[in-house]
Formats: C-alpha cells, sequence, structure tokens
C-alpha cells in the first residue's frame, strides 16, 4: 500500500510513493538524507526529531506521512535562508550551548514554533513550551538565554 | 599504520612526532588495548599546509565536551596562529596517533601538555627553516600570526604556509624548545566560541547515524526479553513476507535487513520468538542485600594509623549506611555504528569513546589484522562513559561480513537501556569518631562494588582505613545481573554522596554548622579555598540543620580537580524537591577556555540532579523494566536551578580534568539540603518524592 504523497520541503516540491502509514522521521533520515533530524526515543517523548510543519513544531517520529499531504515542512537543514543563520541558530553559536549537540536541531524547531507564537516570552514561557525537548548533555540553562537572546534580537527588526 | 603511509593520507607539510607522557597511575586498572605497548608509540601530530593551515590529530573524540576547541587552542597558542587557522581531527585511528580513550577528564590534562610540546617544537622548526630561507640567524626572528619575520624588520618575513610547501620535513629539536610561558598567553585562558557549534547549529554535524553507504542496509537485530534468557522457538514467516526484507540467522543473531530502518523493525516486529528466562533472584529493592552477601573480602585501598586507636580516641562515634542504584547513561544519541567491507578491509563509523579499543575488537569479529580496520568517529552524541563499549559496532561488522553489503545497526531506546553498562549499584558502610572538640578521629570505610575513586579522604584523619569490595570494573561472576561499567566520573558519585551525607550527619548531631565542621577537619588549603569561595557567592549563613533553610553543601577532589558545591532546595508537601539554587566553585588549575569550563559544570550540575532525585534502574533479575525516558525521566527544563559557576583561579598549576568533577558533589548537596529542610535524611538515592514523603510520615 503506498500513496503519491507531494509536500514542500524546505521551500523544495516533493512527490513520494510512499506508505502513507510510515512515520516521517524515517522518510526524512532515509529517503531524504536530511539526517539533521535526529531520533532519540521514538515514541514522542524527547524531541531530538521535532520539525516544522507549517511553521508548526512536530515530533517527526510519531508524524505519519499521510499527514504530512500538502503540507510546507522545515527541518533544521532549511533554516538559514540565503547563508545566513536563523537569529535562533546564531544566539544558539553565540552563547556555546551546543555540547554533544544531538538534541540541538529539536531544540532550535521548538523554539521557533513558539518565538512563531508568542515573540517575547517569559522565561517560565519558555521553560513550559520547552519541557518536553531533553538535552542530556544539560544546556538548558544556555538554551534558555539563547532564546531570550534571539527574540531580542528578532524584535529589533532581524530577518523573520 | 606505517608512518610513510600515514604521510600520504595526510598530504605534505612540516609534521612533528612526540610521545605523551601518560602517567601510568592513571591506567587505574584499565586493560591496557591488547598488544599495543602504551606509552611508547607516537601519539600526536601537527600538520601545517601549504595554505598555511594546522591541522592537529587527536585519537580522543568529540563527545560535547569541548575538547576539539581546547585542543585548537593550545595549538593556536603555542604556534602563534590565529585559532580558526587550527583543526583538529579526532577519533580516526588512520589518521591520529593510538589513544587509551576518552574519559576520566583527561583529554586537555594529558593529551593537552603533549600537544603543546609538539606545537613548540613544531614553531621551532619553523625557525629554523625560516631562517635557511632568509638567510638570517635564529635569533634574529620571531613568529607572529603564522609568520616568521626578522624581528628588526618585521616586513622581511615568510609564512608558515610558504616554508612548509611540498616539503615533508621530519625534524627533532634537542633538547626540547621551552613552550610559552602562560603568561604570555593571548588564546588559551580566553573564551573561545566552539569550532562545531554552526555545523551542530545547522543539522550539518554528522553523528554515526547519518553516515549514508550507497547500497547499505540498516538492520534490526532480534532482543531477548532478559539477559541470560535462551532462544526457545522462533517463527520468522510473518517477517519473511515483508517486502525487501533480508533475515540473516547466526548462531544466536537474527537480523532482519532493509533499506529503510524502519521498515526493517516493521518486519523485526512480526517475528513470534519464545524465549527461556531464567528465574529473577534479585531486583532493585533487594540487591544491596545481595551485593553485600556476595561481595569478595576486598582490598585497602589507603590506611592510616590504627582503627582501634581512633575508636578509643572517639567520643562519639556515628555508623551509617549508604546505597546508590543503577544509572543509565541515557545519551540522547543511542550506540550507532556503520562498517563497510571491501577487499580485505572494513571502515567503521561509530558512536564510540575508544575508536583504539575498538578497531581492535572488529579485527578480532571479523578474523583482520588491526591494520586492515579504520574506525572513524563522527561527532558523538553523548557518552558519559556508556560509549566505552560498542556491542553495536560488532553487530554490525558481523552482519556486513555476512549480508556483503555495508550495514548500520542503530539500536533504538529500548536496546540503548538493555544493554546499556551502568553505573554499578553499591553500598557504603561508613564508622566514624569524633573526639570532644569534634576533631575527626576514626574514618572506617567500606565500599561494595562501587569503585575506589575519590574514596580516599581529603580530611584530616589520623585513623582511617578505606577498604573496597568489589570494584566497578571487575564486579565478578554473580554479583550484577547485567553489565556494568564507567559512568560520568565513575565510582565518585557514590563515594562523595556517601562521604558528604556522613559529614553532614556528624556535623548536624555535633551541632556544628556543616562548613565550619568541614574546614575544622580539613588542612588541605585547596579545599579551603573552593569551599570559602562557594560560601562567600553563596551567602553562606551559619547554622546547625535542620534549620528548615534547606541549604546544603559537598565538596570534593576529583583527580586533583577541587571542587565545592553548595544548594538551596525546597519541598513540597507531596515531598517533591525543586532544588532552587546551586553555587559551584572549581579549582582545575590553568583554564584553557573559561567559557567552555563553565557549560562542562553548568551541564553536570543539570545531569547530575537526575541520579539525585529520579534516575535508578528498575528491574527483576536480568530484565529491564525501564525501556524508555517515560519511566526513566531524565532531568528537563523545568528542573533548572539557579547556576552560579566560580572558577578559582590557580594559574601555577597545569590544566586539570573538568569534563566529570562538578557531578560528583549532586548527591550529597542535595541531600544535605534536604535534611536542612525537613530533617529527613535520606541514605539512598535517588531522592524521589515518594522515599522522602515516606521518610518524613510520623512512625
Ligand atoms: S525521537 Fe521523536 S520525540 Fe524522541
Ligand atoms: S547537547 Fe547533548 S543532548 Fe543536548
Amino acid at each position: 500500500m503506498k500513496d503519491m504523497i507531494r509536500f514542500e520541503i524546505n521551500g523544495r516540491p516533493v512527490s513520494l510513493d510512499v506508505d502513507p502509514e510510515r512515520m516521517l522521521l524515517w522518510i526524512l533520515r532515509t529517503e531524504l538524507g536530511l539526517t539533521g533530524t535526529k531520533y532519540g526515543c521514538g515514541e514522542g517523548i524527547c524531541g531530538a526529531c521535532t520539525v516544522l510543519v507549517d511553521g508548526e513544531a512536530v515530533r517527526s517520529c510519531q508524524y505519519p506521512m499521510k499527514d504530512v499531504h500538502a503540507k510546507k515542512l522545515t527541518t533544521i537543514e532549511g533554516l538559514a535562508a540565503d547563508g545566513r543563520l536563523h537569529p535562533l541558530q546564531e544566539a544558539f553559536v553565540r552563547h556555546n550551548v551546543m555540547q554533544c549537540g544531538f538534541c540541538t536541531s529539536g531544540m532550535i524547531l521548538t523554539a521557533y514554533s513558539l518565538l512563531r507564537k508568542n515573540p517575547q516570552p517569559t522565561r517560565e514561557g519558555i521553560i513550559l513550551a520547552m519541557d518536553d525537548n531533553f538535552c542530556r548533555c544539560g544546556g538548558y540553562m544556555r538554551i534558555i538565554e539563547a532564546i531570550e537572546t534571539a527574540a531580542q534580537e528578532m524584535k529589533k527588526g532581524a530577518r523573520r | 599504520m606505517k608512518r610513510r603511509e600515514f604521510m600520504k593520507l595526510a598530504g605534505g607539510g612540516v609534521f612533528v612526532f612526540f610521545t605523551i607522557g601518560e602517567p601510568r597511575d592513571w591506567l587505574e586498572g584499565q586493560q591496557r588495548a591488547g598488544g599495543r605497548d602504551y606509552p611508547t608509540d607516537f601519539n600526536a601530530y601537527l600538520r601545517i599546509a601549504e595554505d598555511g593551515k594546522v591541522t592537529g590529530f587527536s585519537g580522543k573524540a568529540e563527545l560535547g565536551q569541548g575538547t576539539q576547541t581546547a585542543l585548537a587552542q593550545i595549538a593556536a597558542e603555542e604556534l602563534d596562529v590565529a585559532l580558526d587557522r587550527v583543526d583538529i581531527i579526532m577519533g580516526d585511528t588512520a589518521l591520529c596517533p593510538w589513544d587509551m580513550g576518552t574519559f576520566g577528564s583527561r583529554s586537555i590534562k594529558y593529551f593537552g601538555p603533549a600537544l603543546r610540546q609538539a606545537a613548540a617544537e613544531a614553531r621551532a622548526v619553523l625557525i629554523e627553516l625560516a631562517s635557511e630561507h632568509l638567510k638570517l640567524p635564529v635569533a634574529q626572528l620571531a613568529t607572529k600570526d603564522g609568520l616568521v619575520q626578522e624581528k628588526a624588520n618585521p616586513q622581511n618575513r615568510v609564512s608558515y604556509g610558504a616554508l612548509a610547501k611540498g616539503k615533508m620535513i621530519e625534524r627533532h629539536i634537542d633538547p626540547k624548545p621551552p613552550v610559552k610561558p602562560p603568561s604570555e598567553y593571548a588564546i588559551v585562558g580566553n573564551p573561545a566560541d566552539r569550532k562545531d557549534s554552526v555545523l551542530k547549529a545547522t543539522g550539518k554535524a554528522q553523528y554515526a547515524g547519518d553516515i549514508r553507504l550507497p547500497g547499505m542496509l540498516y538492520a534490526r537485530i532480534l532482543r531477548p526479553p532478559a539477559h541470560g534468557a535462551k532462544l526457545k522457538t522462533i517463527d520468522l514467516s510473518g517477517a519473511e513476507r515483508t517486502e525487501g526484507v533480508r533475515i540473516i540467522q547466526d548462531g544466536d543473531m537474527v537480523a532482519v535487513l532493509h533499506r529503510s530502518s524502519d521498515l526493517a523493525e516493521r518486519a523485526l516486529s512480526k517475528i513470534k520468538a519464545e524465549w527461556d528466562v531464567p528465574e529473577a533472584t534479585v531486583d532493585d529493592e533487594t540487591i544491596y542485600e545481595h551485593l553485600v552477601k556476595v561481595a569478595p573480602a576486598g582490598d585497602v585501598i589507603e590506611e592510616k594509623g590504627n582503627l582501634e586507636e581512633g575508636r578509643k580516641l572517639a567520643t562519639s562515634v556515628f555508623e551509617e549506611t549508604y546505597f546508590t542504584p543503577y544509572v543509565a547513561h541515557a545519551p540522547v544519541e543511542p550506540h550507532t555504528a556503520a562498517v563497510k567491507i571491501e577487499g580485505g578491509s572494513a571502515t567503521v563509523w561509530a558512536s564510540t569513546q575508544r575508536p583504539f579499543g575498538l578497531q581492535e575488537e572488529v579485527a578480532q569479529a571479523l578474523g583482520l589484522a588491526v591494520e586492515k580496520v579504520r574506525v572513524i568517529t563522527p561527532f558523538v552524541g553523548g557518552g558519559f562513559g556508556g560509549k566505552n563499549r560498542n556491542r553495536q559496532t560488532v553487530e554490525a561488522a558481523l552482519l556486513a561480513k555476512l549480508a556483503g553489503a555495508p550495514v548500520q545497526v542503530a539500536w533504538n531506546r529500548s536496546e540503548e537501556f538493555f544493554y546499556d553498562t551502568f553505573q554499578p549499584a553499591a553500598v557504603v558502610k561508613i564508622v566514624s569518631g569524633l573526639d570532644a572538640v569534634n576533631k575527626l578521629v576514626l574514618w572506617d570505610y567500606v565500599i561494595f562494588f562501587g569503585g575506589e575513586r575519590t574514596s580516599q579522604p581529603f580530611y584530616d584523619i589520623p585513623h582511617y582505613r578505606i577498604l573496597s569490595r568489589g570494584s566497578w570494573g571487575r564486579g565478578g561472576a554473580g554479583a550484577h545481573p547485567f553489565e556494568v561499567g564507567a559512568w560520568r566520573a565513575p565510582g565518585s558519585n557514590t563515594n562523595t554522596f556517601a562521604r558528604e551525607s556522613h559529614m553532614d550527619a556528624m556535623a548536624a548531631k555535633a551541632g556544628l554548622d556543616a562548613l565550619e565542621f568541614r574546614l575544622l577537619n580539613l588542612k588541605d588549603e585547596r579545599m579551603k579555598k573552593v569551599l570559602q569561595a562557594a560560601a562567600e557567592k553563596f551567602g553562606w549563613k551559619p547554622g546547625k540543620a535542620p534549620s528548615g533553610r534547606g541549604v546544603g553543601l559537598a565538596c570534593v577532589n576529583y583527580l586533583n580537580t577541587y571542587v565545592a558545591t553548595m544548594a538551596e532546595v525546597a519541598v513540597e508537601k507531596s515531598g517533591t524537591i525543586k532544588v532552587k539554587r546551586v553555587v559551584c566553585a572549581q579549582d582545575m588549575g590553568r583554564v584553557i577556555n573559561p567559557d567552555g569550563a563553565r557549560a562542562q559544570i553548568e551541564g553536570c550540575i543539570t545531569m547530575g540532579l537526575g541520579y539525585c532525585l529520579s534516575e535508578e534502574i528498575h528491574f527483576r533479575g536480568g530484565a529491564i523494566q525501564d525501556r524508555n525516558f517515560d519511566t526513566y525521566e531524565i532531568p528537563r527544563f523545568s528542573w533548572l536551578p539557579k547556576i552560579e559557576t566560580i572558577l578559582v583561579d590557580n594559574p601555577g598549576l597545569e590544566p586539570q580534568g573538568g569534563g566529570e568533577p562538578p557531578i560528583v558533589n549532586m548527591g550529597a548537596v542535595v541531600a544535605d539540603a534536604v535534611f536542612d529542610a525537613t530533617g529527613a535524611r535520606l541514605y539512598r538515592l535517588p531522592i524521589t518524592a515518594a522515599r522522602l514523603k515516606a521518610a518524613l510520615a510520623p512512625r
């Protein structure tokens, strides 16, 4: 049972003849070679596999291909536009957030989704929105600070 | 690999070969890699390419601790080149010199000086070459920013790149040229942005699971329900019907291979298997009694004076027992490997902390000579000791051989919990004594299966004995129902929880302030200094516990890095503990990258909250009941306390380790703060809400 599924990923149209019950994570990582999206738990708990579907953070390990049809997807590879880092990426770099970096793409995209809905979140708001993303290296403090910096930069009229 | 072959691989340039002088004592019972002599082999290289770029090679792995950046700082400083001109290649057995592995907070402490010496020698070689090129005596030349120039006329100069061009020179300077005095440092000691940040922020950083090879198959392997279980019957028919699937059975291993890993998984789930599961004799409640029962007589790790004498001097005696459970490493990246075998050689990409040890394991598994196996270590998504073991890589290697195609094995979370080599469950019994003026006179310390690291007292005690019964590396048959291993700061989390809890209990019973009591029993000036630094930042106010304020402290000397930690907690009615604030003062000698060191401290504190508050493997016999993060809870954003770090200046001491030390105080600092808040002392980790509530219930 395969269906032709059409969607857009990082600005490029894609059509795939694929089993609609398969989870997006594996299609991204294998069929599409977009390996910036990571597996951490496979059960929707850790957030490592987070991607954006129409600007909303979703857990790609729990997101079947049938729900992808006609949607616009963004993965970490598609966040920097025109060779320029997104303010969130810049802030993550500036705050030296990354240790092992395995949680990072999920963190950045979850934060993106938060800032889209709430451009000036409080610290509590950030913690609440990010609480289901895990960083085993314990980088939470710097991640919060980076999100705050990015929010300020974006308010000042930086891109997006 | 022969040196000449290496040169071919790495291209032209100036090479400096040097020997790393790692002292034998820090081998600490680790097996030396079979047959490879240590430390006689050349252990690191530097290359200066034609374009002036510098590449350093290190057999360590970048697990997230920032070693790559700190090593680049060291090389850049000593060579006088800009930091962004230096790259460090890590963990590639074909390019990098042999190394024991990445653990024990030793990458900077031991590899760093060797790299520094090599860079100093490279710089001296470059000056010699420039002197020939510019026809000027060496004494009239100086280096600056990748150039050698005439001191009197800086316009008369030649670049490192131009000097290295097209040449392959191996020179040694004898005697070894001096290294820069730290007072001249411009790069080392200053915060540096991590070299891997942009790659990691853009998803371009490659981990073992991101390697894509033509024709690669993803393997999922049938797993037993418990350690020690034996396969009784198997029905593969469901799996065989899946399109595109290959099933490989080899002895006990049954694997399903497919071009897509989720479809391999789907096919695997259709296999019907029955298992003989041995009867469980221990579980997470009875394990402690079991360990004490089966413990060998043990070894005396350190002793002084005479325990009987100490007993006679004591006017009050304190006897307590402390318990710490099996704890998982739980890196976000599970164990992963890809293996390609071609023309009698194997190439391995693995999430490993021990590339060279793994090279030997794979060679053995495949029946190949060691030099026919190349291990490449891409970025590793966290290790914490768990990736010292590499079962997944051997599985991938065997399957690649059997399948005749490249194979990736990436464990899922359940396999990661099942095959993890946990921090061992352990028991510590302490009998201690104080004299009439509250000075320690007796310390009789027995640790069962926890390992001895940091068990040696740094307090001033005339009569003590440290007895270790069953070490973490060598549990012995029948001790643990599954494998155990090194967990971030092995042994020390248990030993420090016991020692510092016990110190706190004594202070409370003696009616003394916890800090005052420690200072009274300390002669070690470095320890006093970190304690005072932490106290000042924290605003420690003397008091008798339990004071209701919920403050605690703990300190440790972890392999010559000194750490004092103070914390404040709030306890809710439900027993839930909220750690509100943690202050940590660390003396790690000279600091290479202060911001990196602080990040490691913050990470240790945050990760350490897990083993204090929630982390504990649940099991019955060989059946691991935790299969994912739903039952095995790790720290999350909402647990984050306010963290303040202090790097206590000690420029006269060579750099010490920083990736582990701050985690070891976490158990005791929280237990002590909980006691101060509630009057209940918890002798067993983790301090869950249920346990604390039970301890608080009126008897
Ligand atoms: S891998 Fe999807 S949430 Fe963990
Ligand atoms: S940086 Fe390692 S898990 Fe977050």
